[in-house]
């Protein structure tokens, strides 16, 4: 089984959803970024979710925006993320990894070659934003030959008709985009994520994790009871962004105050456990 | 004249190596010209993408949405512009040519349409598709302002709310457009994110489309994007090198030996080209922006020095650095400035039936102030570019021989700039 299988399954029988951490690569440099990425886990997140920097980033609000851009003037390419990727995984073997980014970056360092070397690196899934099924048929095979989960975006837009064409594509698990939006720019609607995740598990048994407008412990307890998971960006990515000097660098504060909103996040989650199966 | 009908289907074709029969076919059941174009966006996206496709492929042959499209094109926007023979600018490039030398210059003058280029003629038509797709608020990029303009012009005459997105350094450097779209009832948006300018306005449209899904329509300027825009833009353009090749058929009895336009998107061009690309006759031209040259990293051409990649919705040549990142592009025009093109574009680059050079920001000023004394037409910036391409091409070529070269915007707009440009305060 896979890392993100086997951890979903773990959670599953522990009764509560997962903890997903997005925070971008290389963001505020590599070294605070790899230290970040080393104390999720013990900080309670349950997969790690690193963002790949693109200039471009069409479907991310301003927050996660100038976390690329940050990342990007630190240095940070397609292989050197990789890279953070394997150093995480010296330390940490268990917790799956996520790599969210663009197709651009993806097919500039060759998409054969690039999911070769995710899977070497310790990579588990791929988020390719702006790939949707229609145009995965060249990024399928080689995800599938070296293991790596296609994870999707369900969209509230994504209709009956659509889903299961979406669904028929996701492997590892789903991601819920619980706002029409960008990232980070507005809150879930909570009232109506618990009919919305029920009626994707009507169509599908891969755990389905919930993001987008998830902000506190509150939210994140909510969206991992109603679903198997939330993820957590934006709100992460923020206190990252407050935390730096005003040239933006990296200040010991940087790494405990990260890993604090993380313990929180956990915290609530674990508290909140499952309201229903 | 009828409406332009074009295949769609899995029959189509246009395969790199194996050319099909017709070029004017594409895009394919994937939206993609050979290996270009596609639909890249986000999930949220794609379902609404693929009802403007619906609602496109239904247009398209609904006779009342192509009458009203033409009534407006022709009582609104004052088509058919008219086919012009530059007779002064002709003789003068033929004084520097060798004997016998120096081809007919002929401009389709799309800088005499309403709001001064030819964005109007596709605004016009995905305006109406918004209305007819119950669209109530429409949202926009733009680079020079004439597509924002455009588009706060057929908002204002339909009376839709209008967002423009415009990159703040090109709200810097084209004033006069800011002024007009606010005239006309637009928002304008500056977008500060990344270099400021198009790519970055463009990317904003996107964002605030994925947010507002239900009720807006995002209207694009070029004949980029996602599946079906490529298409539809060039479907809505294709007017101009219809028109055009009919007054040529008339005033010369023969088609012309030449096409040339600017491409930064490129709908112009391939509003221009898409009506002759079975004409193998007819030579192609797609003038880019090169800048500063082509062999300096400031210029904007894709095509000629850039690479395919995945931007915006569609595969195309893009400038972008061995890592994948979009880099920089520079022109002096700002309808130009943009580090991508229309998918349509790559294709016929690849297949080699259209020829993409460079003019650079020296000989696009050097073009506008030539056109304005020997014509007595102030030019776009854009359309210079190709006029500065004519200028070293049709003194190359026998007298007997036409080109004709689009003349897609005037250029009221840009005297701000080609004044500094000059050293001259206005």
């Amino acid at each position: 089984m896979s890392r993100i299988a086997t951890r979903f399954a773990q959670l599953k029988a522990e009764g509560r959803g997962a903890l997903v951490t997005f925070l971008t690569g290389f963001d505020p440099d590599r070294a605070t970024s790899l230290q970040i990425l080393q104390g999720l886990p013990a900080a309670g997140a349950d997969v790690i979710e690193i963002g790949v920097p693109f200039t471009d980033p069409m479907a991310d609000g301003p927050s996660i925006q100038r976390a690329g851009q940050r990342g990007l003037k630190a240095g940070a390419t397609v292989a050197g993320v990789l890279d953070l990727v394997l150093a995480l995984r010296a330390t940490e073997q268990d917790t799956p990894v996520v790599l969210m980014g663009y197709y651009n970056p993806i097919l500039a360092h060759g998409v054969a070659r690039f999911c070769a070397d995710a899977a070497a690196a310790g990579v588990d899934g791929l988020i390719i934003v702006d790939v949707p099924p229609e145009e995965a048929d060249e990024v399928e095979p080689h995800a599938r030959a070296h293991g790596l989960d296609l994870i999707r975006l369900i969209a509230p837009t994504t209709d009956e008709a659509r889903l299961p064409r979406v669904l028929g594509a996701t492997t590892g698990f789903i991601y819920y985009v619980s706002i029409t939006g960008i990232t980070g720019t507005r809150s879930a609607d909570y009232g109506s994520l618990a009919p919305s995740v029920a009626a994707l598990k009507r169509h599908t048994d891969l755990p389905v994790a919930i993001g987008f407008g998830i902000r506190s412990p509150e939210q994140a307890a909510i969206a991992a009871g109603v679903a198997d998971g939330a993820v957590v960006g934006t709100a992460l990515v923020d206190t990252l962004a407050a935390s730096l000097d005003a040239e933006g660098r990296a200040t010991p504060r940087t790494v405990p105050a990260v890993l604090d909103q993380v313990r929180g996040l956990a915290q609530a989650i674990r508290a909140g456990r499952k309201q229903a199966a | 004249m009828s409406a332009p009908i074009h295949a769609s289907g899995a029959d189509a074709p246009a395969t790199i190596g194996a050319r099909p029969n017709s070029l004017r076919q594409g895009p394919d059941g994937r939206g993609r010209f050979g290996e270009f174009g596609g639909r890249f966006v986000a999930e949220t996206l794609m379902p609404l993408i693929l009802e403007v496709e619906r609602a496109y492929e239904a247009a398209k042959t609904d006779a009342a949405f192509q009458a009203e499209w033409r009534r407006l094109l022709t009582h609104y926007v004052g088509r058919p512009s008219p086919l012009w023979f530059a007779e002064r600018l002709t003789a003068h490039l033929r004084k520097a040519a060798p004997e016998g030398m120096g081809a007919k210059v002929y401009f389709k003058r799309d800088e005499l349409n309403h709001t001064g280029a030819h964005k109007i003629n596709a605004v016009l038509g995905q305006i109406l598709l918004a209305k007819k797709m119950g669209k109530t608020r429409i949202i926009a990029e733009t680079g020079a302002g004439q597509h924002g303009v455009a588009t706060a012009t057929a908002c204002a005459l339909m009376d839709l709310p209008c967002i423009v997105y415009m990159g703040a350094t090109d709200v810097e450097r084209q004033q006069p457009n800011v002024f007009r779209m606010k005239l006309l009832g637009a928002e304008v948006r500056p977008v500060t994110s990344g270099a400021a300018t198009l790519k970055d306005a463009m990317n904003e449209g996107l964002r605030d489309w994925v947010a507002n899904v239900h009720d807006t329509y995002y209207c694009i300027g070029t004949v980029a994007g996602p599946h079906p825009y490529p298409q539809m833009v060039r479907d809505f353009q294709s007017v101009i090198g219809e028109e055009a090749r009919e007054q040529m058929l008339a005033a010369e009895g023969r088609l012309p030996d030449v096409l040339v336009a600017a491409v930064g998107g490129g709908s112009n061009a391939m509003g221009l080209f898409y009506p002759f690309l079975d004409d193998a006759d007819v030579a192609m031209i797609g003038v880019e922006a090169a800048g500063k040259g082509l062999d300096t990293p400031e210029h904007a051409a894709a095509l000629s020095r850039g690479r395919p990649g995945v931007l915006h919705g569609n595969r195309t040549y893009l400038l972008q650095d061995g890592d994948g990142q979009i880099t920089e592009a520079h022109s002096i025009s700002a309808g130009l400035d943009y580090p991508g093109v229309g998918p349509e574009h790559s294709w016929l680059h690849e297949i080699g039936r259209v020829q993409y050079v460079g003019a650079t920001d020296d000989e696009a000023l050097a073009a506008f102030q030539l056109c304005s004394r020997q014509e007595g037409i102030i030019p776009a910036l854009e359309p210079a570019h190709a006029l500065a391409h004519v200028m070293k091409l049709a003194p190359t070529l026998p007298q007997d021989r036409i080109v004709l070269m689009n003349l897609c915007g005037r250029g009221d707009k840009d005297i701000f700039t080609v004044a500094r440009h000059l050293g001259e305060a206005i």
